[in-house]
């Protein structure tokens, strides 16, 4: 099932436009990266009112990987998600505690914007969630766009570049200009990861990103992330414990807001620590 | 003993349903009598002149109302000069920022407002503007129709922007664009049919207005030529010529009436093709 090794030396073509992966802020030189977390998460609490959702996490995400995050519903595995790009400063009741930093800064620093973070971290949906109004370029671009960019070449050549490492060019260059909408739900979710691709992220959040889509589309998409984890560090939440299994390094394991085991997929799924992770991945619960 | 409960409860049935259909036509009689009336009385006086001339002076017979024409669009650009922006960016607060205690009050008060009856905003606009300059004014006229349009615009325009779903917004945030640009860019660009057809109802709703222009345009047997001169509006020359003794007036009135009858009609029908269109609605 493990087919990480594999995938990994297989080059695909539409690999030939991969940019400069962005690199992240000064201190840490990228080649530091693989060995230094992405992102190091300390104590991390997250309430909703009185509601504990998140007890005290503590999770080093390796650079340039992928790390799935397991665990039955309502374990917290979105809300730790959505902590890492801060989108949890939209919910009024939401309250955080704990340190959260994206090599080696801390994300909640006062020096940081949410808009900051946000831009090195992207995030891609679980339903996919192209502009309506907006055609398949344009949906490409507007994060540049609305964040200042005004070139035109650069927004071209931003746009064919993500396309491309979203494995979608081929199918939309001669229709750029048709609305996002009138694709199909695989194509709308690549089109989703391409939006999120053209602002150059350094880590890439991933809330069930192929839970709506069928085996083939699915295919696809796992495909897609064993290309990007080259440039990009990822982490991905999935019900879907097969799918951890295929495309992720390590994989975090969580219950009742609880982080239970973190560690390689391999040891996870073959022979778990915790007793919860057993059960959880043998299908005894969840 | 059987047939007898099943034949009454098919007879309740079918004298219900034939109570309800009865009192769904009544609704809409009204509207094609009304139609039907201002269509025959009007249509008799329209002519070229009614819409190139102005009134004639009394015992002169044609003429027409040019003047009330151009003074109700006038009255309605000024309108929307203030309704316009105030309702719409009232609207983005109550949908996009605020609390929900804050909001809720301010809702409620736009709620209130939409219910209070015209003369009363007149008499308010009487007293803020009019009194003030000393003089009647279109700009008066226009100040208070706006006003009226204030709540209408806010209301339909947070209910749109509601409508926006969520996940639309956090796509935006999560590409780090700012809350405002995500604002004005995604969620307003998506609403963008709904608000338009909330501003133009808006519009339809006041240019028929008569009672608060009473105290502030008050009306002009000519042309306007400056804003804080009295202005002519369709709805005043209707109300003067229809309490006129004189028959040629009358006539004129329900050409008067006809004219802005359509030009009500005409927006709820274009607001009706604006929302049908498939692309980017979603209802």
């Amino acid at each position: 099932m493990l087919m990480t090794e594999d995938q990994q030396k297989v080059k695909p073509p539409a690999l030939k436009v991969l940019p400069k992966p962005a690199v992240p802020q000064a201190k840490t030189p990228p080649e530091a990266c693989a060995s230094t977390p992405a992102i190091s998460v300390r104590d991390l609490s997250v309430y909703f009112g009185t509601n504990q959702v998140l007890k005290r996490v503590n999770l080093d995400v390796p650079a340039r990987a992928v790390t799935a995050i397991i665990g039955p519903s309502g374990c917290g595995k979105s809300t730790f998600l959505r902590a890492i790009n801060r989108m949890h400063d939209l919910v009024p009741t939401a309250r955080i505690e704990g340190r959260i930093q994206l090599f080696g800064q801390d994300i909640h620093g006062s020096h940081l914007e949410p808009v900051q973070v946000r831009r090195r971290v992207g995030m891609v949906f679980q339903k996919s969630n192209p502009f309506p109004t907006m055609s398949i370029a344009d949906n490409v671009t507007v994060g540049l766009r609305l964040n200042g960019m005004r070139k035109n070449s650069v927004l071209a050549e931003r746009m064919e570049q993500a396309l491309g490492m979203a494995a979608l060019w081929d199918e939309v260059k001669d229709r750029l200009g048709a609305p996002a909408v009138s694709l199909s739900g695989g194509q709308q979710q690549r089109l989703c990861i391409a939006r999120a691709l053209a602002v150059q992220p350094e880590v890439l959040l991933m809330d069930e990103p192929a839970s709506a889509l069928d085996p083939l589309a699915t295919a696809r998409i796992e495909d897609l992330i064993l290309e990007l984890k080259r440039d990009y560090t990822i982490i991905i939440v999935t019900h879907n414990m097969q799918q951890a299994a295929r495309i992720s390094d390590d994989t975090a394991f969580f219950y009742l807001g609880e982080l239970i085991e973190f560690g390689s997929t391999s040891k996870l799924f073959t022979s778990p620590s915790k007793k919860q992770t057993e059960d959880y991945v043998t299908g005894r619960f969840g | 003993m059987h047939t007898n409960r099943h034949l009454r409860r098919k007879f309740i049935n079918g004298f219900m349903q034939a109570i309800t259909c009865f009192c769904a036509l009544l609704v809409v009689v009204p509207l094609c009598l009304v139609f039907y009336h201002v269509l025959k009385s009007g249509i008799g006086s329209i002519n070229w002149a009614f819409f190139t001339q102005l009134p004639k002076p009394v015992g002169e017979s044609g003429g027409g109302m040019a003047n009330a024409i151009v003074g109700t669009f006038e009255l309605l650009g000024l309108a929307a000069l203030l309704g316009v922006p105030v309702g719409v960016l009232g609207g983005i607060f109550l949908s996009e920022y605020g609390s929900i205690r804050l909001n809720w009050a301010i809702r409620f008060g736009a709620d209130v407002l939409n219910g209070v009856p015209s003369i009363i905003w007149g008499m308010v606009v009487y007293a803020l503007v009019v009194i003030r300059q000393g003089r009647f004014s279109a700009l008066a006229g226009g100040i208070v129709l706006g006003m009226i349009m204030i709540p209408l615009i806010m209301r339909t325009t947070e209910e749109v922007l509601r409508l926006v779903p969520t996940n639309y917004r956090e796509a935006a945030l999560a590409l780090g664009i700012a809350q405002w640009r995500m604002i004005l860019q995604i969620v307003v660009r998506t609403a963008l049919k709904g608000i338009v057809t909330g501003v133009l109802l808006a519009m339809a709703r006041v240019s028929g207005e008569t009672a608060p222009l009473l105290f502030t345009a008050l009306g002009n047997r000519y042309w306007n030529h400056h804003l804080s001169d009295p202005i002519a509006a369709l709805p005043l020359q209707i109300f003067n010529y229809a309490i006129s003794p004189y028959e040629d007036w009358h006539r004129q009135a329900w050409a008067g009436a006809l004219v802005l009858l359509f030009f009500v009609a005409a927006v709820n029908v274009s607001v009706r093709a604006l929302t049908r269109d498939k692309f980017g609605q979603r209802s």
